[in-house]
């Protein structure tokens, strides 16, 4: 509709933020230099990916990676799909806080989020592509709609992460219409223009699946292996997994977010966000609380704790897993602490590797096909990863030089 | 299907059979190119005779491993599109066109039966379909049909069940007391009878629930008509919604 109303200058906002918001300055590209040294090797290391990528689709599963019939799910699902989209869950953690709680101080890390989100699922959703073996078929699965198994998890975690792909470039989209308006030529300025008035017009509903999306997904990648519940060690197997894993991925988005906005902050020199930060901060106790209840909770309830202290591998990995989300918690409990800001970094990459290695933990180590069977992941498959991580962190750095994403700094100049 | 442990003579002509029946290639890589021996079910085998052997005690017996048709088949319940399903005589059949290759299957699988076909660019998994060919044209499995000494028999599942507790009775002394398969995982289509315990045999001691319990349950509460969520997204949109009014009501106020 407001497309056609080219009567105002700018186009009506789809949000508007609260008052506190308001004092921030909008979001400006971060301009050069856009090709350091870093960003080449980064490019090198994406390169090597994609022709390891090409050699996996030559070569076939069984050449190139170390799976086999007895762990048919390694690395790349493990890592790049469940644990990937639960550190890519800033987003949505944001969204939350952002729109639903309507706390407007954090308004200024939203677009930063969105986009580690897009990036995060748009890397699952290809790393999906390379782990199946029939990817030529892959379009049936969202189309042949009469063919849905609905007691299909997997199913719901594949249409979730495709939607929430999609959903978070939308939501990421005014940048990009931003940018567009600011252009030399005249034909792109109305695109621009045109986009983001369209794009205004239903944002809103998209930001509302941008939180819904991951919700239903993130605790059913925990539901994933109820079903493999017979060969699961006793000491992950419980019904309780989706919920375990819907509360750490919020704790692993807060950390992302923290994570990322300190790493910004130090190596782009813009003023760090340190009053957000530590009241970010200070949401992660009672997250990583509730999450350390109900898991402790559940062994105590399904009589664990014999397990839990056994010492053999299950249970120190168990152990390391409690104390990891026990001590980054720990680093946020007074104000002081959270004023610290290498002290918030040190806690985001705790939080951020509890809850990593909780997900590995279910996946690879709780999984029990079998003593005759093993796996670790072949140099193509953790190449491919660090590859493609690598394409990611060089993409997230060119889109936040070139588009709208970051708030004001001291470096940053608009590149019109 | 009915497999008895205690009259299976471990010749593996059903191995063979099975094989050719189903259009399989050989495994001769444990033996370096002769015979065929796979280690285990794989992209090459649908069905294996194993051996258990105890060197203290000189226990011994022979299994056969392959599809155990359950009656609630995790593979089912896992897979996306259905490829997977319980169809005529209710043999759990795969159909190709509708699997992506993403191997939840074998995730999802108690017995570890859905194998995948590492080595070719264009794979399918590999299971047991119960000869489902050779039923059709009023056949049995061929492994059933070769078995030299009538270890494994074809037939309805309350026949076979009938005949197997018959031989338990008759003979109890031969058996583990237990018709393995009649409750296990909630039931399955292959019952077994055995001389030694069935966990010996890698036939785990599972409960009388159907693997898919569990996963149902829990979705189940959660998207029961897809009412949750539904409501869960008006109920984001409305907060949202709400929360812009009331930040615009409030800048106006200011202005």
């Amino acid at each position: 509709m407001s497309a056609h109303a080219p009567a105002h200058p700018r186009p009506k906002r789809w949000w508007t933020p609260t008052k506190e918001a308001a004092q921030y300055a909008p979001p400006v590209p971060l301009g050069g230099p856009y090709f350091g040294w870093p960003l080449l090797v980064l490019l090198a290391l994406a390169a090597l990916g994609g022709a390891l990528i090409v050699w996996r689709f030559a070569a076939g599963l069984g050449a190139t990676t170390a799976l086999n019939d007895g762990y048919p799910w390694g690395l790349w699902i493990a890592f790049d799909v469940v644990t990937g989209t639960a550190l890519a869950c800033g987003g949505y953690a944001i969204a939350i806080l952002c729109y639903v709680l309507n706390r407007g101080k954090y308004h200024p890390l939203v677009r930063p989020a969105i986009l580690t989100s897009a990036f995060g699922y748009s890397i699952a959703a290809l790393f999906v592509m390379l782990d199946v073996g029939r990817p030529w078929l892959i379009w049936k699965v969202p189309l042949f709609f009469w063919h849905w198994n609905r007691h299909s998890v997997l199913l719901e975690v594949a249409l979730c992460i495709m939607g929430y792909a999609i959903v978070s470039w939308i939501e990421i989209s005014p940048a990009f219409f931003e940018r567009m308006m600011h252009s030399k030529r005249p034909t792109i300025r109305a695109v621009g223009e045109r986009g983001l008035s369209l794009v205004q017009g239903f944002l809103l509903w998209i930001v509302a699946l941008g939180v819904l999306l991951p919700m239903m997904h993130q605790s059913s990648l925990g539901s994933l292996l109820l079903l493999s519940g017979p060969r699961l060690d006793p000491l992950w197997n419980t019904p309780l997994l989706p919920l375990l894993f819907l509360i750490s991925c919020v704790g692993m988005g807060f950390g992302a977010t923290v994570l990322e906005s300190v790493l910004s902050s130090w190596l782009l020199e813009h003023e760090p966000k340190r009053p957000m930060l530590s009241s970010l901060g200070r949401a992660m106790v009672p997250v990583v609380g509730v999450y350390l209840a109900i898991r402790i909770g559940d062994l105590v309830r399904r009589d664990q704790l014999g397990a839990l202290f056994a010492l053999d591998g299950a249970s120190i990995l168990s152990l390391v897993e409690l104390a990891l989300f026990v001590l980054g918690a720990g680093l946020l409990v007074t104000e002081r602490q959270r004023a610290d800001l290498g002290n918030l970094f040190r806690a985001a990459i705790v939080l951020l590797v509890a809850g990593a290695l909780y997900r590995f933990d279910v996946f690879l180590v709780a999984f029990r096909p079998g003593s005759h069977w093993h796996y670790f992941p072949s140099v193509t498959e953790i190449l491919i990863t660090v590859g493609l991580v690598a394409a990611e962190i060089a993409g997230y750095v060119l889109l936040i030089r070139f588009f709208p994403i970051l708030s004001a700094g001291r470096h940053a100049a608009p590149a019109r | 299907m009915l497999y008895d442990s205690t009259k299976c003579i471990g010749c593996k002509a059903c191995m063979g059979a099975c094989n050719a029946a189903n259009e399989l290639e050989l495994d001769t890589e444990a033996s370096g190119g002769l015979w065929h021996t796979p280690l285990d079910l794989n992209e090459h085998a649908k069905n294996i005779i194993k051996l258990y052997q105890d060197e203290s005690t000189g226990e011994h017996a022979y299994v056969k491993r392959q599809c155990m048709h359950c009656l609630d088949p995790a593979c089912a319940t896992a897979c996306m599109l259905g490829a997977y399903a319980k169809r005529e005589h209710g043999i759990v059949t795969y159909e190709p066109d509708y699997c992506i290759g993403c191997r939840y299957c074998e995730m999802a699988c108690p017995f570890g039966v859905p194998k995948f076909e590492w080595s070719k660019l264009a794979p399918k998994m590999v299971k047991c379909e119960l000869c489902k060919h050779r039923i059709a044209e009023g056949k049995g499995p061929a492994c059933c049909e070769v078995c030299p000494v009538g270890a494994v028999i074809f037939g309805q599942r309350e026949d076979l069940l009938a005949e197997a507790h018959k031989r338990l009775e008759d003979d109890p002394e031969r058996y583990v007391p237990k018709v393995y398969g009649e409750h296990e995982a909630g039931g399955t289509q292959v019952l077994y009878l055995a001389g030694v315990e069935f966990e010996k045999l890698g036939l785990p001691a599972y409960g009388d629930e159907p693997v898919p319990g569990t996963v149902r349950t829990v979705q189940h509460a959660i998207y029961q008509g897809f009412v949750a969520p539904v409501a869960l997204y008006v109920g984001l949109a409305a907060a949202m919604l709400r929360n812009r009014f009331a930040n615009e009501a409030d800048r106006e106020e200011h202005q």
